[in-house]
């Protein structure tokens, strides 16, 4: 028993030093809380209104929405732009090949964009859009340097600029600072990203908040089946010695 | 030494009490693992989207033609019927399986003469109850094929089943029952949506 | 006679239908002093049944077409009724199989389960494990997402490494020059339907081997030396009920931490489910970092711990190979006097110990990008992983062993 303790002690130092390891830009946490619907709703309309001109979420039914609380016809008057029925998918009708033409890489299809992503790097991209001259759209960003896509939502953010900071030999971004404000202030851009994210992470998984309510009763039952299956066991088990 | 109890007594209730209490929980949850399953194979998000109701403009159907929609993947006739055509309709109710639409083939709003709910216009499922195959539209009286006593309606090509333009199956053929109404309703007079009833119907 | 009676007569009259039973079940007698370490056979076999179901259900919505297979198991987990929950559990299964079999087979290792009169069950066993990495393998592929398709890009072109034949060899295994369509419609043929059926009869002969000798126990004891006059062992007991109704509880405890990952935590923080998977296939962009599945993590890291030798990366290959191939030398490399380790002398206690750091150490480095500093720790490890096996025969045999009880204890 003791060089087994040793043993797991030894396991539970490894992820220590894989922590110390990890490397990257510091991300910030997205406000992400599912059971918001209100949020949700706000965040899906961001998503129809701003996204959803060039990016896809082929995996996505308008109908789903009804999860969010909105009925049929709420979808169909305040979300549906690109389809005629509730029951189909969030294409887009640009083209892949024009797209790459343009943008110069083809517009990533969004549905689970939040499982690959992470909603925090979502969250951190979205707000980390600066001027940079140097980039043919004339926009960079803080987490996805050299990134083809402009900055969508610059008229409700704002132009941001960096302020850079010597470390070593190099220049780096120590934050990032408005130089002329848009439609919205500051907080209230992240509060509108925030609804984004938040909608971005449910689309991932629609069922996700199913999923951890079943959970539940699934390992409430389990328990009572443990008792039950502990007594059996314990009753035989007394022949035995 | 071992399984039998030595000195102590088995008490047999407790242990046929238990065996039957895991048993009827182990039974709960292989059944909950099962209906996931089971539920798995119904049609999916997709499929239902896919069935959702049509909506069908009926206003440019010349009288006496038929119009085949699509629902859910499967064919929808609606055929405009002319005067002299529900006329010769009501004349050989006696060589009929189901002349009054008995058996629930239909919503009951089209439980009719006509089995429709606006006399001229047929909605139809165009898929034979024998096997499944889509009959033809045969509007011709007394072809030549079908015999002199042909009223005009539907023939289908596989067993030779046949219907009259209300969809009602002819005596002495394959096919046991009327064709299938399927749900409709009139969104506007020349606009039908099929999949749904009525409102209030 | 009950109708129940006749009925069964009349089935034992064709079918040995309770003498299976009785043979497999009711008097196969198993030692009494089985502890925690034992319940994980049965639960691996629990976990195949559960692989097979979910499987199945899976199949009936997925398509095996490099077009479609990344969508298909999105319409799986948003479209199809209950889908997510048939694909998380299809998903977890699969890495709760290995974290059930390594627990068995370090069971298998701390109780001499290997030794004489048991190598064949070992034989089987390791073949099992060899099936079982395949079919994950193969199975992995089948989300075309990207770790999917660089993760196969990467173990196909191990095969490239084999002199001579091995560019030939790669081509043939992929059916094209990339991984591609082809490639995903023969992996999709093989991990539904080829390996299941080799893990099926494996099993099965695992089983049949276990039943003929009997299951070993953690004093690593004969309990057919003592039987008593009905010639049934005297620290035997027969499985059902005793392990029946032991083993119903392991699962229950089982299925509440499978449900927990299930429900709570499908992805497990990436190492079930990783998110770079979550970006369909791109054959001209390989993700920055890519690590296969954890349960491969320690040979991988053994194939990058050794260089290129003569421009060749065979060697690393080569040394891969070997780490598993030696696992089935294991009950003739074993030449220590009693069998369980808590009569063993202190070699071996040390050297188990640091066989099991080192091969839990070389999957977690398997999960790094490559560092100098890494390399170096992976080398070590490796060095003692194949020490363990190529100096058993000598630690095993100088080490000073407690004397075997007669009887099973506690």
């Amino acid at each position: 028993m003791k060089r087994l303790k040793n043993f797991l002690f030894l396991l539970m130092a490894v992820p220590v030093i894989a922590v110390a390891s990890e490397e990257g830009p510091r991300l910030d946490k997205a406000p992400v809380n599912l059971s918001d619907q209100a949020s949700l709703q706000r965040g899906a309309r961001m998503f129809v209104n701003y996204c959803l001109n060039c990016h896809s979420a082929v995996s996505m039914r308008y109908s789903r929405m009804q999860d969010l609380g909105l009925t049929e016809d709420q979808i169909k008057e305040n979300l549906m732009f690109a389809a005629e029925k509730p029951g189909e998918t969030m294409t887009v009708g640009m083209d892949k090949k024009e797209a790459k033409n343009w943008f110069g890489s083809a517009p990533p299809d969004l549905s689970v964009i939040a499982r690959a992503r992470g909603s925090d790097w979502l969250y951190t991209y979205l707000r980390g859009f600066y001027r940079d001259d140097t980039r043919p759209t004339g926009w960079n960003n803080v987490v996805f340097p050299k990134v083809a896509m402009p900055h969508v939502l610059w008229s409700l953010q704002g132009e941001m600029v960096p302020v850079m900071k010597k470390e070593g030999e190099h220049e780096v971004i120590e934050r990032l600072e408005l130089a002329k404000p848009g439609s919205v202030t500051l907080a209230e851009y992240d509060a509108m990203v925030g609804d984004l994210v938040n909608y971005l992470t449910w689309m991932g998984e629609p069922a996700q908040l199913e999923r951890k309510q079943l959970g539940l009763f699934v390992l409430a039952f389990l328990a009572f089946f443990f008792v039950v299956a502990y007594y059996l066991k314990k009753e035989f088990w007394k022949d035995v010695h | 030494m071992s399984q039998e109890a030595d000195g102590q007594k088995v008490d047999t209730r407790k242990r046929k009490f238990l065996i039957a209490a895991t048993s009827a929980v182990g039974g709960v949850a292989v059944a909950g693992v099962a209906v996931p399953l089971v539920m798995s194979m119904l049609p999916s998000a997709r499929a239902k989207a896919a069935g959702a109701p049509v909506e069908v403009d009926i206003s440019k159907i010349e009288p006496g033609m038929l119009l085949t929609a699509e629902w859910r993947g499967k064919p929808v006739w609606v055929v405009n019927r002319t005067k002299e055509m529900l006329d010769l309709m009501a004349k050989h109710t006696d060589k009929l399986v189901d002349p009054n639409s008995e058996q629930p083939q239909q919503p009951p709003y089209c439980k009719n003469a006509t089995r429709s709910i606006k006399p001229e216009f047929l909605v139809a499922v165009g898929i034979c109850t024998h096997l499944g195959c889509s009959p033809t539209y045969r509007k011709e009286v007394g072809a030549a094929d079908l015999g002199a006593d042909w009223p005009g309606g539907f023939f289908c090509p596989c067993h030779g089943s046949r219907f009259d333009l209300a969809a009602r199956v002819f005596k002495n053929v394959p096919a046991p029952t009327n064709l299938v109404i399927p749900p409709h309703q009139y969104l506007s007079a020349g606009k039908i949506q099929i999949g749904v009833d009525a409102k209030g119907a | 006679m009950s109708a129940l009676q006749k009925m069964m007569g009349w089935v034992d009259d064709r079918f040995p239908l309770t003498a299976t039973y009785k043979a497999h079940l009711s008097e196969y007698y198993a030692p009494k002093n089985f502890n925690f370490w034992y319940f994980f056979g049965s639960l691996a076999l629990l976990v195949l049944v559960m692989q097979i179901v979910t499987g199945i259900f899976l199949t009936m919505n997925y398509k095996p077409d490099s077009m479609l297979a990344f969508a298909s198991v999105e319409y799986i987990m948003r479209d199809v009724d209950w889908g997510w929950l048939i694909r998380y559990m299809h998903s977890t299964g699969a890495s709760m199989f290995f974290v059930v079999v390594y627990l068995h087979m370090f069971r298998g290792l701390m109780y001499g389960s290997y030794r004489k009169p048991r190598e064949l069950i070992w034989i089987f066993g390791v073949l099992i494990y060899l099936a079982l990495m395949a079919e994950a393998f193969l199975g992995y592929l089948l989300p075309w997402g990207q770790m999917s398709y660089w993760g196969a890009q990467v173990i196909v072109n191990l095969f490239a490494a084999v002199p001579f034949i091995g560019d030939d060899l790669s081509i043939w295994i992929r059916g094209d020059y990339v991984i591609s369509d082809a490639t995903l419609n023969r992996f999709f043929a093989f991990h539904v339907i080829a390996l299941p059926l080799v893990l099926i009869a494996l099993v099965a002969v695992h089983l049949v081997a276990l039943h003929e000798v009997g299951s070993n126990n953690p004093d690593g004891i004969e309990i057919k030396k003592k039987k008593d006059a009905n010639g049934i062992p005297l620290d035997g007991i027969p499985f059902h009920p005793y392990y029946t109704v032991k083993d119903i509880v392991g699962v229950i405890v089982f299925l509440m931490v499978f449900s927990a990952i299930v429900f709570f935590g499908p992805t497990m923080g990436g190492y079930f489910l990783e998110a770079n998977n979550f970006i369909p296939a791109d054959p001209l962009k390989t993700p920055p970092h890519i690590a296969p599945l954890w349960y491969f993590t320690p040979f991988y890291a053994i194939l990058r711990a050794v260089p290129p030798m003569f421009g060749s990366q065979f060697p690393g290959v080569v040394a891969m190979g070997m780490s598993i191939v030696l696992i089935f030398f294991l009950p003739w490399l074993d030449r220590g006097k009693v069998k369980s380790i808590r009569y063993r002398g202190p070699i071996y206690k040390i050297m188990l110990a640091l066989f099991i750091v080192s091969f839990v150490g070389l999957g977690y480095l398997g999960l790094l990008p490559p560092s100098p500093v890494a390399t170096i720790i992976a080398q070590t490890f490796s060095v003692i992983y194949f020490l363990f096996f190529l100096l058993m025969p000598w630690y095993t045999s100088i080490d000073k062993t407690k004397p075997e009880p007669e009887r099973v204890t506690g």
